[in-house]
């Protein structure tokens, strides 16, 4: 299935205390995040199906999360979608993955951009077997906007355009702003 | 500079994984997963992982955080508070990966059963 090459078994126990944390907690998490997608694997069939749960799951964490980084930034609103996707770029990804992707490819428009993730903590050491191709294996990401950005009013649509893990360059995720939402009571969980 | 920098990630992550985690939980609650008085929760390295960060020494207590475990796995799967009523044995099998198996006794079985009217 996906593997994981870990390095739990090699000189683990010789590190500092303080860089064996580190490590321990980055691969505690890309360890959980690939039990859960192996999880999905076995309970669809498909891996279109397993896109779908991804983004339904990351969606339920991001109505709860954007109340959890509006109270820890002390963002106030935004003016437009640019200063939108700065945000996101360098304060909410720094936050809650401790990256900074770059904003890029901005339409013509102004309505649809490019984050282009250099490093992305899901998906260290980890390797798609062939047989998953169609495997969008960090779609959580996408869910994770969309529903946190449902919650301040912006409906946008979120997808991967490239990435590593299927033999792209970089890693990169589009995301379009469709319309501004009605301010309402959220739906709640998907 | 540096160490600090990698033990503000490390925050960061851990932070995250109880989210994750939490998400996680909620779908396994979606689920049916226990299947005649086993209920094996595989989490594969996640357990190792875990157990290497208490720096357990000692083979009994890695059965105590074993069990520690199955009570938050318990509560939050089920919204018990407690296990009372519900004697059982937690183990731990590693064949490729880690299972945590846990064995209910028979009687919670037969009452189990009585109770859905099997």
């Amino acid at each position: 299935m996906i593997q994981h090459t870990s390095r739990l078994g090699k000189g683990y126990l010789t590190k500092k205390e303080s860089d064996a944390s580190d490590d321990l907690n980055s691969e505690l998490f890309t360890l959980t995040y690939g039990a859960l997608v192996t999880q999905l694997c076995k309970d669809y069939e498909n891996d279109e199906e397993v896109n779908k749960q991804l983004d339904k799951m990351g969606y339920n964490i991001g109505v709860r999360l954007i109340e959890d980084f509006l109270a820890r930034s002390s963002i106030g609103r935004c003016q437009d979608f640019r200063e939108t996707a700065d945000v996101i770029a360098k304060v909410a990804f720094k936050m809650y993955l401790g990256i900074t992707p770059s904003v890029t490819n901005w339409s013509p428009a102004g309505d649809e951009l490019s984050l282009i993730l250099e490093s992305n903590p899901l998906v260290d050491f980890v390797e798609l077997p062939d047989n998953h191709s169609s495997l969008v294996y960090s779609n959580l990401l996408c869910g994770v906007l969309r529903g946190a950005l449902e919650m301040v009013q912006m409906a946008v649509d979120v997808k991967f355009a490239q990435d590593t893990l299927r033999g792209d360059n970089v890693t990169e995720i589009r995301m379009k702003f469709i319309k501004r939402m009605e301010e309402n009571l959220p739906a709640g969980d998907e | 500079m540096e160490t600090r920098f990698t033990r503000g990630k490390s925050a960061i992550l851990e932070r995250s994984l109880a989210k994750l985690f939490s998400e996680m939980v909620q779908y396994c609650q979606s689920q049916v997963y226990s299947a005649s008085g086993v209920l094996c929760v595989g989490l594969l390295d996640v357990l190792d992982v875990l157990v290497l960060r208490e720096e357990w020494k000692r083979e009994t207590k890695v059965l105590n955080i074993l069990l520690f475990i199955k009570v938050s796995v318990w509560r939050a799967l089920f919204g018990k508070d407690k296990l009372d009523g519900f004697p059982a044995k937690a183990t731990v099998h590693r064949h490729k990966g880690t299972t945590l198996m846990i064995k209910f006794d028979e009687a919670v079985i037969a009452r189990d059963k009585a109770l859905e009217g099997r």
